[in-house]
């Protein structure tokens, strides 16, 4: 980086507003964000699609960490639209070290990034490794398993999207049930994605043991910073898995992003919680329930499900059956004693 | 300090005394001795300073390594075979990247059908991956390489491979010099990174590259070969002054002088070709051999000048392009395209099969008499060959070719103990 593209300070023109997280609350509660001093990790000029979930996702994240680890962190990044438009050659949106290798290793990338710098006497600098749902449930998996296994002082942030977006909106192990992808196509007498296939890779994170898994949701700020910013103070192995809408794949407004990444988790569709070695210590209650159905409607992934005068009342059934089992596993409407 | 010393572990006592910082390792016969020795010296604490970081798989291993140097670490790790198979695209991306990563192949073949014995398979399947490919001859100069590669690699920027036979090398204990660590800090200085990844100097390292610059960037990987053919030989000559012995370089030709049929080969098959030579040259025969140490960049200039008075080429080749034949050969044809001499391709040793002293003059014997077909299986059992191949005709569902073969020798063995 030279002297003229020197790290850009953020300006914010709508002062007052929520826009950037509650800049009118208490000083010490606001968000990361909010703070004109924020690193902006991700600075402008990138070219991610317009309310793309995963520009947001990232930037908050990063930020995040960037202020927990005092401006020293290194960022590894998986193949996907997160690498692809932040780093159009020869320009960069990245304002910190950062390291694309491939689509699936980004987590023992990041291994080596952590050693290096122990063995440099760095151990200050701290490293995470990012990756799509694709990148992280499907092709990386291997290399996240050994990462967490070994407990390497790795943070893993996973963006979820539900899709291989960046090759053209294919399905992966996060799809979910009844979603159309280009290769989940809303075709036949069950059009879009199966039931009974997929993975929970927080719930695997957890069976890793490893010291700290957490959900969390572009919709949700504090959140995600608080849950970013604690895991950053746990040495060894830590995994969130972010709910990042994508407007192209999802087939939903660009400025809904955040409205349907709030209604995937006040349906219950995507529980937040925080487990510490194995163990769930804490889940977001859900505030105002919303019935799956009104999450689903807005996205054109499932309107198959929603044709006129043939709603597919049977499956959208199913899914709000996921949705109520989450709330009763995960205790999202605080109907039990803690967690 | 010389001792009597099994091949993988005066690597791996050569490897530690390179400094690494970072060691990744997953087993895969032959290497295991090898990374199972520099992790018994981190263990034992004799290595200091440094990580070994056990995997979960090959591609695991090369991109900790590549994370690992490209924040600023002397990296290592070994493997062979499957293995640089199931990392092949991390070998690519290593290089690509430009990450003086040293990594030692134990030379195995590929399969199907699986097989653990030594041929040149493995590495032949990332030539053209962007890699220095250094080959060992012997034990010494597999020690040797590998000191070399560090300097060669962190110089340039670029990652090393360095592969010495399965087995031949690797498991072979003999008379070994491993240096002392004096000698090593004298001719190896400590790793100053061209690009890390740091904080202080935030860079983007991996960005996507389009058609505007994708061909300059690839050239310049070209380049990069092209001037380790000039300094591959300085850092050999350099290593002569502090070690005292000759080691590395782009090519060991060895009696060519006045010789009209030279073969040509890599590794450790040029001890055998070499007692052939001397033998035959005690009969008169006009024959020579050349070792190839330097397999990427290949010496295109230095074997054509040496192979400038010979009348018949013969290249021993441990590896094969089914459909096309040598691999090895076909480099060399580029070497004397300007020259009509005949390259003969004699593909040998597959999967560990011995390369004797016979058939090898046999060999240079019918070259000399311009008897050699243009590509030849060493020791092939035609007989099996050909039954299984009438069989298969004969039969749609003939079964798997391998388990044939096997089941034929078998039969053919029983036959003749009667
Ligand atoms: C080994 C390999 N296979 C396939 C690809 C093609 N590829 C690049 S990005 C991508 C999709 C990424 O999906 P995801 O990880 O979910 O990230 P997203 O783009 O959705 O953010 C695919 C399939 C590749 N680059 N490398
Ligand atoms: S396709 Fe989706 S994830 Fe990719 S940039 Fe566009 S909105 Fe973002
Ligand atoms: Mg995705």
């Amino acid at each position: 980086m030279t002297e003229e593209t020197a790290l850009q300070r953020v300006k914010f023109y709508q002062t007052g507003t929520h826009t950037v997280g509650n800049r009118l609350i208490d000083k010490g509660a606001r968000s990361v964000q909010s703070s004109m001093d924020r690193s902006n990790a991700i600075t402008s000029g990138h070219r991610a699609c317009q309310g793309c979930g995963e520009a947001l996702g990232a930037r908050y994240a990063l930020d995040a960490a960037m202020r927990a680890a005092e401006g020293q962190l290194v960022a590894v990044n998986a193949t996907g639209c997160l690498e692809v438009f932040t780093t159009p050659y020869p320009e960069t949106s990245w304002q910190i070290p950062w390291l694309h290798s491939l689509f699936g290793n980004a987590p023992a990338v990041a291994t080596g990034v952590a050693a290096a710098m122990r063995r440099k006497g760095r151990s200050e600098v701290k490293v995470v490794a990012q990756g799509g749902d694709g990148g992280t449930t499907d092709i990386g998996f291997g290399c996240l398993s050994g990462m967490f296994e070994r407990n390497d002082d790795v943070l893993y942030l996973c963006y979820d999207n539900e899709g291989y977006m960046n090759t053209g909106v294919q399905r992966s192990s996060a799809t979910p049930p009844t979603a159309r992808t280009a290769t989940t196509p809303a075709l036949g007498d069950a059009p879009g994605n199966v039931f009974g296939t997929g993975k929970n890779l927080p719930l695997i994170a957890m069976a890793h043991n490893i010291p700290y898994v957490a959900t969390a949701s572009v919709a949700y700020l504090h959140d995600l910073e608080d849950k970013v910013t604690k895991a950053m103070h746990i040495p060894g192995a830590r995994y969130i898995h972010i709910m990042v809408p994508c407007p192209l794949g999802w087939g939903t407004a660009s400025d809904a992003t955040i409205h349907i990444a709030r209604m995937a988790v006040e349906s219950g569709l995507f529980p937040l919680f925080e487990a510490e070695h194995g163990e769930v210590t804490r889940s977001n209650k859900i505030r105002r329930r919303v019935p799956v159905k009104d999450y689903l409607a807005p996205q054109r992934r499932f309107a198959h499900l929603f044709k006129k005068g043939q709603e597919d009342t049977t499956r959208i059934a199913r899914l709000q059956r996921m949705a109520d089992a989450n709330i009763e596993r995960f205790n999202l409407l605080g109907e039990r004693e803690s967690p | 300090m010389l001792k009597q010393i099994e091949g993988s572990i005066a690597v791996a006592e050569a490897i530690a005394l390179c400094r690494p910082e970072v060691v990744c390792a997953y087993p895969i016969t032959p290497q295991t001795h090898i990374v199972e020795g520099v992790g018994a010296l981190v263990k034992s604490g004799a290595l200091e300073n440094c990580e070994f970081i056990n995997v979960e798989s090959e591609f695991a291993a090369l991109s900790v390594a590549i994370g690992a140097s490209a924040a600023g670490a002397r990296t290592y790790t070994a493997t062979a075979s499957q293995g640089i198979l199931f990392m092949a695209e991390a070998v690519y991306n290593a290089a690509g990247l430009g990450l003086p990563i040293v990594m030692t192949i134990g030379n195995r073949a590929i399969g199907a059908p699986i097989n653990i014995w030594n041929d040149h398979t493995d590495a032949m399947s990332v030539k053209d991956a962007g890699w220095i490919q250094l080959f060992a001859e012997t034990n010494q100069e597999a020690v040797d390489l590998h000191i070399q590669a560090f300097r060669l690699a962190e110089e340039l920027s670029s990652p090393v491979m360095v592969c010495m036979d399965g087995f031949i090398l690797t498991h072979a204990y003999e008379r070994i010099d491993v240096p002392t660590q004096e000698e090593i800090d004298a001719f190896l200085p400590p790793y100053d990174p061209v690009q890390v990844l740091d904080p202080v100097e935030p860079y983007s390292i991996g960005a996507m590259v389009g058609p505007e610059a994708f061909t300059e960037v690839r050239y310049l990987a070209h380049e990069k070969q092209l001037q380790a053919l000039r300094l591959i030989p300085e850092i050999g000559a350099v290593f002569k002054d502090v070690f005292d012995r000759e080691s590395g370089g782009l090519i060991h030709p060895y009696r060519t002088e006045g010789a009209e049929t030279i073969a040509v080969a890599l590794g450790s098959v040029n001890g055998t070709i070499k007692e052939v030579v001397d033998a035959m040259r005690d009969e008169g025969a006009a024959v020579g051999s050349i070792s190839i140490c330097s397999f990427r960049p290949f010496p295109l200039d230095e074997l054509e000048a040496t192979l400038a008075g010979a009348k018949h080429v013969v290249v021993i080749e441990k590896s094969l392009a089914p459909g096309l034949g040598g691999i090895l050969a076909s480099n060399v044809r580029m070497a004397l395209r300007e020259m009509a001499v005949p390259v003969y391709t004699v593909i040998a040793g597959l999967g560990g099969r011995p390369i004797t002293m016979a058939s090898l003059r046999g060999i240079l014997e019918a070259a000399a008499k311009g008897r050699l077909p243009d590509v030849q299986f060493l020791d092939l059992d035609h007989g099996a060959v050909e039954r299984e191949i009438l069989r298969a005709r004969g039969i749609r569902r003939s079964g798997p070719t391998a388990e044939n073969i096997l089941k034929s020798l078998g039969a053919a063995a029983v036959a003749g103990d009667e």
